[in-house]
């Protein structure tokens, strides 16, 4: 079965560049890019939410399907 | 699915006003979670807090939101529960908040067992007044007005709201995101005084004068303190050592209900009119 | 039909004066001299369906009247000095969050403990600088169980028609003794009901000037959600930081009770008409002082009484206009002259003031007053 990845918005106007997603995406699927979260690898992606779960500024959104 | 906040955001409120990393976003995002999971009436749900950086949640969620004074949040939310018990009251606020200033109202609300959820987010310090110790202060950590280290003793919320009364009693941190949701939910489904502490980070007031160099670091040690009550029945004494037991820690179901009582009150007076 | 009558204590009059403004949740912490409206209310208001409760201090008994108020409750607590000091903060809560409800304050010698059964009324200064800030402040002194029923409601009339706190402050004195008094009919004194919104509830803002001064109070649970802070607002209900709009939020809220002084201020003039002497004086304090003026015209003095039934907002007009044809005031009361400076203030010099003070718990009687009105030259 073909993966299907997901999309991963990061809303600059809210995100505080804290690294809390990035440090903690079991994948590494981001980094920052200068002040802001942004993605580095969605193919290593595995959708568990972690970072949208512990943004605390409603900034990142992993969309599936 | 990306989970839909703005539903229950109000319009043009983010970015909201807590510091980079501060824990508070997090758990206001695991009450969001918990009222959509129960797909709460936002008109008959109230939030209520007192003064804080905490304390400013409400101003963001679409409710009945009212933010009081400082530590004054429960006797305010009883007065809104006795009024309209088929409301449903949610408090929230610091650990400063519910445990010094309003730690009378705290125990009273407990002791009452009238039914509302408290979510006391436990940061270990004033934030918002600039890092002074507060009551959950360690003992020998360092708040501006503790230079010298902390010669006070902190409390432990989870014990003291179960020594006053309350029926549900849970403890999470900022760390275990996905957990707070769901030990929300099960404390505004209990039918009593549910109290929630989530373990928090400031990283701007507490943090800085503590020797964490980032907030990675704050949320690494919720990681590495944090142990589900089931897994700590299984661990001994010493391994139990400096860690602290999450999860829900105490419930209890016979304790009458305050509003229920009251209405029982009613019905005794008006027979006797 | 002839209408009820009883012999009862002010204390239990103000009880049932709040129950006939559809007064329907109490909340309180017990202090002398006062406890007896908390005791009345825990009896009644389950009968009707109304909430009783008993707090943990004054402050929490502040608190939860004000939280029942915003989910639409007509709210009272009763208290007494200490317990009016504690409240204090909240009530200035009360002021700049709008939201009406009743204080019952018993005067009692004070500072601190003081006097807990000694009548006093030290507390009228309280009741306009107790809270901090800006803030509009209506207080009510009544001198008869009849007239303690009365106010009650008055107050509470007040505090829905400028939705704000509203004090009423007997002393001991009224609070305690017994008269006899004649029950109005329902309907016959006017209750004046929350002004409720008539927008829809996307379209509400809990301080919506276009109303008015006064806008509209929704409640919490009502179909319309809000958010209610103590933080200077917007008219959304959102905090606010903004220069122009705190100053003019500041001044609406004291405007409030400033641009309806009239409607608001209540006294009684006994025999003013042609006074050379004019007794001001209010609570049980002017029982002593009718008495006194009535022995003075008989003894040939011109005397009068000015009879102060709203404390807060002071009756400047009133005395200001007394001035221009008064020899002399006099003012007694149970305080080191909190009233009188009120009196010379508005009398700007014209005339002499002179005052009798006590706080030593004992009444001020006749006798006294009769003397200093023989002073005035
Ligand atoms: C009566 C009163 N005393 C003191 C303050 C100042 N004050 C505001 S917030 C605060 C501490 C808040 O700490 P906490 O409740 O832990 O919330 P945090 O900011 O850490 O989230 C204090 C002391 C106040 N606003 N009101
Ligand atoms: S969903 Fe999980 S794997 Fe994907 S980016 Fe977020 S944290 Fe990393
Ligand atoms: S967790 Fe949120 S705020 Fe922090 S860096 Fe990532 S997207 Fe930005
Ligand atoms: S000062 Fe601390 S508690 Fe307040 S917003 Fe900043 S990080 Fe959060
Ligand atoms: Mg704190």
């Amino acid at each position: 079965m073909e993966k299907t990845l997901p999309k991963i918005e990061i809303i600059e106007k809210y995100c505080k560049g804290c690294h809390i997603c990035v440090e903690f995406c079991p994948k590494d699927c981001l980094e920052m890019k200068g002040f802001y979260a942004s993605v580095k690898n969605l193919e290593a992606c595995i959708k568990c939410m972690q970072c949208e779960l512990r943004c605390p500024d409603f900034a990142i959104k992993v969309i599936t399907e | 699915m990306a989970f839909d906040y703005d539903k229950w955001i109000r319009p043009g409120k983010l970015p909201h006003i807590w510091c980079p990393g501060c824990g508070h976003g997090i758990v206001m995002k695991g009450l969001i979670r918990a009222m959509e999971t129960l797909k709460l009436e936002k008109n008959d749900t109230a939030i209520v807090s007192g003064i804080g950086c905490a304390s400013r949640l409400p101003g963001y969620i679409d409710c009945c939101t009212l933010h009081t004074a400082h530590g004054r949040a429960a006797a305010f939310a009883t007065g809104v529960k006795m009024a309209k018990p088929e409301m449903n009251v949610i408090l929230v606020g610091g650990d400063g908040d519910g445990t010094a200033i309003g730690g009378n109202h705290f125990i009273h609300a407990c002791r009452r067992n009238i039914d509302m959820t408290y979510i006391i987010m436990n940061n270990y310090i004033y934030g918002m007044t600039g890092g002074q110790f507060s009551p959950c202060t360690p003992t020998g950590h360092k708040a501006s007005t503790t230079p010298y280290g902390n010669p006070d003793p902190g409390f432990d919320i989870a014990k003291l709201a179960i020594g006053a009364g309350a029926t549900f009693v849970a403890r999470g941190t900022a760390f275990h995101a996905n957990q707070i949701d769901k030990l929300i939910v099960e404390a505004i489904q209990h039918k009593g005084f549910s109290v929630v502490e989530i373990l928090d980070d400031c990283p701007t007031t507490y943090g800085r004068r503590n020797k964490y160099k980032s907030v990675i670091e704050m949320m690494n040690r919720l990681k590495e303190v944090a142990v589900p009550v089931k897994a700590a029945e299984k661990m001994t004494a010493e391994q139990l050592q400096g860690k602290v037991l999450t999860g829900v820690l105490y419930k209890e179901e016979n304790k009458p209900e305050y509003t229920s009582e009251y209405a029982k009150v009613i019905e005794r007076a008006s027979a006797a009119k | 039909m002839s209408k009820k009558v009883a012999f009862l204590q002010g204390n239990e009059a103000a009880a049932q004066g709040a129950l006939y403004a559809g007064c329907n949740f109490f909340g309180g912490y017990p202090i002398t001299p006062s406890t007896e409206v908390a005791e009345v209310m825990s009896v009644e208001l389950p009968k009707i369906g109304g909430k009783f409760i008993q707090m943990e201090d004054e402050i929490g008994a502040m608190a939860v009247i004000l939280g029942a108020a915003l989910a639409g409750s007509k709210v009272l607590t009763s208290t007494s000095g200490p317990g009016l000091s504690l409240k204090q903060e909240l009530i200035g809560y009360g002021c700049i969050a709008e939201i009406p409800c009743v204080i019952y304050n018993v005067m009692r010698g004070g500072p601190s403990t003081g006097m807990p059964t000694g009548p006093s009324q030290s507390d009228v200064m309280c009741a306009k600088w107790g809270t901090h800030g800006d803030h509009p402040a209506i207080c009510l002194t009544p001198a008869s169980v009849q007239e303690t029923y009365e106010e009650v409601i008055r107050a509470f009339n007040l505090s829905e028609k400028y939705r704000t706190p509203v004090m009423v402050m007997p002393d001991e004195i009224v609070a305690h003794m017994r008269e006899r008094i004649v029950f109005p009919e329902k309907g016959e004194i006017e209750v004046v009901p929350r002004k409720a919104p008539t927008v829809e509830p996307a379209q509400y803002k809990p301080y919506d000037t276009s109303y008015g001064d006064v806008p509209p109070l929704a409640s919490f649970g009502s179909g319309y959600r809000f958010h209610v802070t103590g933080l200077n607002k917007m008219q959304d209900g959102f905090p606010t930081t903004k220069a122009e709009v705190v100053q003019a939020e500041e001044e609406r809220q004291v405007r409030k009770v400033d641009a309806n002084i009239d409607d608001i201020v209540t006294f009684e003039e006994y025999l003013l008409d042609d006074a050379e002497v004019v007794v001001v004086a209010y609570g049980s304090t002017s029982r002593s002082a009718r008495y006194a003026v009535n022995a003075a015209r008989e003894q040939g003095i011109k005397a009068g009484m000015f009879r102060i039934k709203t404390f807060w907002p002071f009756p400047d007009k009133q005395i200001k206009a007394l001035a221009t044809k008064t020899k002399g005031f006099i003012i007694p009361e149970m305080n080191l002259g909190m009233c009188a400076l009120e009196l010379e203030r508005c009398v700007q010099g014209k005339a002499p003031v002179l005052g009798i003070f006590r706080v030593d718990g004992e009444p001020i009687n006749p006798d006294q007053i009769v003397e200093k009105i023989k002073e005035v030259k």
